[in-house]
């Protein structure tokens, strides 16, 4: 038996005090299985001990938020009996250590949690986020974490209909990997992580366990040193085929009254699902390890509590309902078991070979801890140097052949994103649209953050990743409904770190209110640090809007029903933290252009009521690149011209100002535009005439649609050719 | 008209190609679960796309020795109408319903994107309702849809008119090795000689509502409804 010190304690990622704490809660020193449940439940990644504070201030409810924060996902009322479930989550640490597997297990984690409440999930999407692609290791993250995306997605046949994807050198050691996705489900049948009905049956569905991801919540609770590749083992194998079948199950079983709780087995595996389970449920619970189906012989309690293998649930059924449930999982060849019972103890009592092996409080266990963590004020960015001059065409187009701009073809069509056969507007759009199966009704998804924005100014960054995704929603013309979050920061030890995500929070808060769009589910990610370099602070953004009839959607691409083009928004006037900036001069400077809250909700609910009234024809919303690639990027879409009648200051032209859209219209509804942007107040400017095959401003400066196209999609194909 | 579509484990488009056929006039549509063995009294059988059994040893491998597959070739010889699509392609050539087999795309990678392709026959009960010639648009999303049969098989094919789509450009220009998977011939679909079975890597099911990017799809729903009702 192995000696429990402190030093075993520290291994597991326990420090001193939290050793300290667990030997005062159960009265005597822990054994080594107790002490691996306390260590992975009191991870950072875990029980959120440096964020908790600070995630309790951010807005989470609105009339139609069905379940906020705490549970598998969010769940938001959209009528007539059907919610959407949703939620994002990171995998960074595991794709960094083998992307494929990592991003792979990512997309089915995430899966998971939605269908675990009883929802279908219909549409995935994700945000990533590569270093520098000189270095060495970038090419091979972005093909590996592409193709396990697409692989696990692909083949569970849920389409992968948007994304993000920029490449910055601060990520070089620690790749971000946010997954989300969305479900459906019916609005009086959710189901919940809750343990409850004392003696009811505790039952283990999915695939069996195995040695994989052992200790992976404390891998992802630690930063990253030169010998971070020896953490292979921690990495969870993902099969999608398994999942699909657990899908299928778990969806089938639903449909009847057998299951009274379920929560998937994700991070600290059965661990988690177990205490999390009772916490919410009677208080306690009872396992008899013995009867968990094992990959492999000879497997020690700990390894089975902390085991991350993937596609396992764990549920509680309504006493008598077992012969049933096993019906429906030997249909679909999946392990199914009973392993144990529902108690009101407030105890996780753990047996193995008829012996009590661990005996832990399962309150202290699911509450976690709670740590006040010093922080300080996030220094301001260096000032903006004068910009030099420089063509504005030729400025465009190198902006548009840069990674930072470039078109992500080769990335999306390695997903399958019309599966289910649903998708309205597949990726490459503002936002995608989904319709609901089966009625008229459509949601727009799209996951959004600017870390430059963040690193110069948190506050602002975090209000921006907010509104930008409001606005992607209001530019195909949804109505913005809620968000989940992925909080991807360094390590929380370090006070400028905190600071970043104090002020972070905060921003993100200030712009959920004012844009009624709570937050309804997500995770946090720290430690994101190797070697003493820390990320920049992304808060990246998944938010959800609503259609009543996905018809009204627009897209960015200008067609045929293009005629003129309008600025609606301020004229702009900020090149801090541009991208111009950043080609211009080699870095990223000056402050972020400032989030009116109140301005951007006036201007986008004017663009909203003009899409819905159906006049305007494509519309688009300004931001990385501003006003001149944003047209750019219509004319690309569209496969057509326009000519721009603009100035030819470089901050009008590339600034990035937020709360802004491009709208086309005909000249039949041009005047009633005008009007209707005069009477909300918002500035309304026409700036050119669509139509040809060039982009024309100022009637000097000249580049065929086609060669932008040629340029626009070049960076992609050359950076992954094989030679 | 009656039709079944097989659900393997792992068969992820077989509600999409239901819905197509619910949505065409007075089609009646069963699910009928791999490991049945026989085949309610039907005029279509739909082998839908997926990964049947994870496509794990080789795409459509496992699923083509299921139980329901002997009661699907039994079902084809009388004459009763088969239609792969995409896995479900994998899965008839896998059994060898239809010649040829289905290897890894060119790049070696997944591929989702909207096709152009060629009618190349009318003489079928897939696509009659199509013009001859006629360009279509359908989305393709396959790892393994680059045909191959051996010359001979090719020259067959081409001889008795069982080249059913091409791969082409907008314009109907079938380019020298232009086709996007790497399929022989840019092949996307052909028949059995008895002309009743196809199979497609392409998706009409994805091509057959107002909310897809084309309904062209709908044609061979429609010329199927045709002659099978």
């Amino acid at each position: 038996m192995t000696e429990i010190s402190s030093d075993v304690a520290a291994e597991m990622g326990l420090t001193n005090d939290e050793f300290e704490r667990v030997h005062q809660l159960l009265g005597r020193p822990p054994n080594f299985t107790e002490l691996s449940v306390f260590s992975a439940m009191w991870s950072e990644h875990c029980s959120y001990k440096s964020s908790r504070r600070w995630l309790k201030t951010l807005p989470t409810t609105a009339p139609w938020v069905i379940c906020g924060p705490g549970e598998n996902a969010g769940v938001v009322d959209i009528g007539d009996r059907q919610a959407l479930v949703f939620k994002m989550e990171s995998h960074n640490h595991p794709s960094y250590i083998e992307p494929y597997q990592g991003a792979a297990t990512g997309v089915g984690g995430i899966l998971r949690d939605v269908f675990t409440m009883g929802a279908r999930p219909f549409a995935s999407l994700n945000s990533l986020r590569f270093g520098d692609p000189k270095h060495p290791r970038t090419r091979y993250l972005l093909e590996g974490v592409i193709a396990g995306i697409g692989g696990y997605g692909n083949c569970i046949g849920v389409p992968t209909v948007a994304g993000e994807c920029t490449f910055d050198a601060r990520y070089n050691g620690n790749i971000l990997v946010n997954a989300m996705t969305v479900g459906i489900a019916d609005s009086t049948k959710i189901f919940y992580a809750k343990a409850s009905g004392v003696a009811s049956p505790v039952v283990y569905v999915g695939s069996k366990t195995g040695r994989d991801g052992i200790h992976g919540a404390t891998m992802a609770s630690a930063s990253f040193d030169a010998e971070s590749g020896e953490k292979r083992p921690t990495v969870q194998v993902g099969d999608p085929f398994t999942e699909k079948l657990l899908l299928e199950a778990c969806l089938e079983l639903m449909a009847t009254d057998a299951i009274t709780g379920i929560q998937d087995m994700g991070a600290a595996g059965l661990t988690s699902s177990a205490i999390e389970m009772a916490a919410k449920g009677e208080g306690g619970i009872e396992l008899d390890l013995d009867e968990v189906p094992c990959r492999e012989n000879g497997m020690r309690p700990h390894e089975l509590m902390l085991s991350e293998s993937q596609e396992r649930m764990l549920m509680v059924l309504r006493p008598g309902a077992e012969d049933q449930a096993r019906k429906v999982f030997d249909k679909w060849e999946l392990n199914f078991s009973v392993i144990g019972r529902v108690t009101n103890t407030g105890r996780m009592l753990l047996r193995s070979k008829g012996k009590v092996i661990a005996d832990v409080p399962v309150g202290p266990l699911a509450e976690g801890l709670d740590y006040q963590r010093p922080w300080s004020e996030p220094p301001a960015p260096p000032t903006l140097p004068a910009m030099p001059k420089a063509a504005p065409i030729e400025m465009l187009c190198s902006l548009l052949a840069s990674p930072d701009l470039c078109s992500r073809k080769w990335i999306w069509e390695q997903y399958d994103h019309t599966v289910m056969a649903d998708t309205v507007v597949g990726p490459g759009a503002d936002a995608a649209v989904v319709r609901i199966h089966g009625t008229q009704k459509a949601v727009a998804i799209s996951a959004d953050c600017t870390p430059r924005y963040c690193e110069a100014d948190p506050n602002q960054g975090g209000a921006q990743a907010v509104a930008e995704c409001w606005r992607n929603l209001t530019a195909v013309g949804a109505l913005p409904l809620a968000i989940t979050d992925c909080l991807n920061f360094g390590n929380p030890e370090k006070a400028l770190v905190m600071g970043q995500f104090v002020r972070a929070i905060e921003g993100m808060s200030e712009a959920c209110s004012a844009l009624d769009f709570p937050v309804v589910s997500g995770n946090v990610s720290f430690y994101n640090e190797t070697e003493e370099t820390n990320i920049p602070p992304t808060p990246q953004i998944g938010g959800i809007g609503l259609f009543e009839d996905w018809r009204h959607a627009v897209t960015l691409a200008l067609s045929a029903k293009c005629e003129h083009l309008l600025l609606l928004g301020e004229r702009s006037f900020h090149l801090g933290q541009s991208l111009y900036s950043r080609h211009l001069l080699g870095m990223d400077a000056g402050f972020p252009p400032p989030v009116n809250l109140k301005v951007e909700r006036r201007n986008g609910d004017l663009v909203r009521a003009l899409i819905t009234s159906g006049i305007v024809t494509a519309c688009h919303d300004i931001s990385d690149g501003g006003l001149l690639t944003a047209v750019a990027e219509m004319c690309l879409a569209g496969q057509r011209g326009v000519d721009l009648d603009l100035g030819h200051e470089a901050s009008e032209l590339f600034g990035e100002d937020q709360g802004r859209y491009l709208v086309s219209t005909t000249s039949k509804s041009l005047s009633q535009i005008l009007r209707e942007a005069r009477t909300a107040k918002v500035p309304a400017k026409i700036i050119g005439v669509v139509g040809g095959d060039t982009l024309t401003l100022n009637s000097t400066d000249a580049i065929s649609v086609s060669e932008l196209t040629r340029i626009h999609e070049h960076w992609f194909a050359s950076y992954t050719a094989t030679d | 008209m009656r039709a079944a579509v097989i659900v393997f484990p792992g068969s992820n488009c077989d509600r999409d190609v239901a819905v197509s056929l619910r949505n065409c006039h007075e089609v009646k549509v069963e699910m009928v679960w791999h490991g049945e063995r026989v085949l309610p009294h039907v005029d279509l059988i739909a082998v839908p796309g997926g990964f049947s059994y994870g496509d794990y040893l080789r795409a459509g491998a496992m699923a083509a020795h299921s139980p329901i597959m002997d009661a699907v070739v039994a079902a084809a010889s009388k004459g009763v109408a088969v239609l792969g699509i995409c896995n479900g392609f994998q899965v008839l050539t896998e059994r060898g319903l239809l010649p040829g087999t289905l290897m890894r795309n060119k790049y070696l990678k997944f591929l989702c994107k909207v096709v152009n392709l060629k009618v190349e026959t009318k003489d079928s009960l897939f696509t009659s309702e199509f013009a001859l010639k006629d360009v279509i648009a359908m989305p393709i999303a396959h790892n393994e849809g680059n045909y191959f049969a051996n010359a001979d098989t090719v020259a067959k094919l081409e001889a008795e008119d069982r080249v059913v789509f091409r791969y082409c450009t907008k314009d109907g220009v079938i380019p020298e090795g232009g086709s996007p998977n790497g399929s022989v011939e840019s092949i996307a679909g052909i028949l059995d000689s008895s002309r009743r079975v196809l199979g497609m890597m392409p998706h009409p099911e994805r091509a057959a509502d107002p909310a897809h990017i084309s309904t062209d799809g709908q044609q061979l729903f429609a010329s199927l409804v045709r002659h099978l009702s």
